[in-house]
């Protein structure tokens, strides 16, 4: 079977986030200062055949630990998709 | 015979050249590996250069550590192997696990291309045994993600073991950079590391480009003693240990 998972990394908690700042810093241009704490992460989608879902599953932990993620500095998270991912838009 | 050092070149390398020319400037054969090959072709220490490998998808340095020229780096490296790492050189060793830490983008979103004035920690180490003496040694920057960081546990390890080789320093006075908002600092790396080394001591990266400033033309020639106390010491294991065969297949 083929199940599509996404892969969500976002830097850990105390971790520095530049990018996030930089984000944030440019709300004021659009007349908004209600946000703060804006953190700039990363989202992978990916295809995986196999058996069934916990053999593909697996297949995803051990990209997103090895190569997907960086332990020292991102965390993750792994959602199983539905119809809707950058593959399939949601229909109108 | 002048000792071979390889340069390994990834797709998106762009400092090969200045290495090599570091090396041929400060007496060393250097010896290009592709990215594909899985052999060092005999060399005595390994120099993995600057540039955007892979280009830096994902995350600077993380595609490169799996090609198959990285799995026989890494062996060569277990074997007490030298091996230097310079800009995304440096990225790619931390990727690979085979050198502490991270580099974050730097701390003022900016890609930094510029001066900076960086001083060597230890000068007893096969990287900087002929610095001479501690003091500002002025180089090139040119990066994005340059922030080195560790969580403070790591950070005080590092310090006690003596791992820190290279801090930015005030290129007046010597003294160590601060970490945030200081300008001698380009990139905000914690306690102001600019290089590394692993625990036993043979594999080692910095962010400055030591290989571009090698002669006086370049507007300094401050990075020469790093890149002929590298050759130097991989020129006295080779004699020492005889000549260094590795093989990719572990």
């Amino acid at each position: 079977m083929d199940v599509r998972f996404a892969v969500n990394v976002r830097p850990k908690p105390g971790i520095l986030d530049p990018q996030g700042r930089a984000v944030e810093g440019s709300f004021g241009h659009l007349g908004i200062s209600s946000v703060s704490d804006v953190r700039v992460g990363r989202r992978i989608e990916l295809t995986v055949t196999a058996a069934d879902e916990p053999a593909a599953r697996a297949v995803v932990d051990r990209l997103a630990e090895e190569l997907l993620s960086n332990p020292l500095i991102e965390a993750y998270d792994i959602e199983v998709l539905g119809g809707s991912s950058s593959l399939v838009g949601p229909r109108a | 015979m002048s000792v071979r050092i390889g340069v390994v070149i990834f797709p998106g390398s762009n400092r090969d050249i200045d290495a090599m020319n570091a090396l041929d400037v400060a007496g060393a054969e250097a010896v290009p590996l592709w990215h594909e090959g899985a052999s060092l072709d005999g060399v005595a220490g390994v120099l993995i250069p600057g540039g955007f490998a892979y280009g830096d998808y994902l995350r600077a340095g993380v595609i490169a550590r799996f090609s198959p020229i990285m799995r026989a780096v890494a062996g060569f490296a277990e074997d007490g192997g030298l091996v230097l790492g310079i800009c995304n050189g440096f990225q790619v060793l931390t990727e690979a696990h085979l050198l502490p830490g991270a580099l974050l983008r730097n701390r003022g979103v900016r890609f930094v291309s510029r001066e900076v004035a960086i001083a060597a920690e230890r000068l007893d180490t096969p990287f900087t045994r002929r610095l001479g003496e501690r003091r500002p040694l002025r180089m090139p920057v040119a990066h994005g993600e340059g922030c080195f960081f560790a969580d403070e546990g790591t950070l005080d390890r590092l310090e006690a073991d003596r791992q820190v080789l290279f801090r930015y320093v005030d290129p007046g006075t010597g003294e160590a950079a601060g970490d945030d908002g200081d300008a001698a600092n380009p990139n905000g790396s914690l306690r102001a590391i600019a290089g590394v080394s692993n625990a036993a001591g043979n594999v080692a990266g910095l962010m400055p480009h030591p290989e571009t400033a090698v002669e006086a033309i370049l507007g300094s020639a401050d990075g020469l003693g790093i890149v002929s106390s590298f050759i130097a010491s991989a020129a006295e294991r080779e004699r020492a240990g005889g000549p260094i065969l590795v093989s990719a297949a572990r």
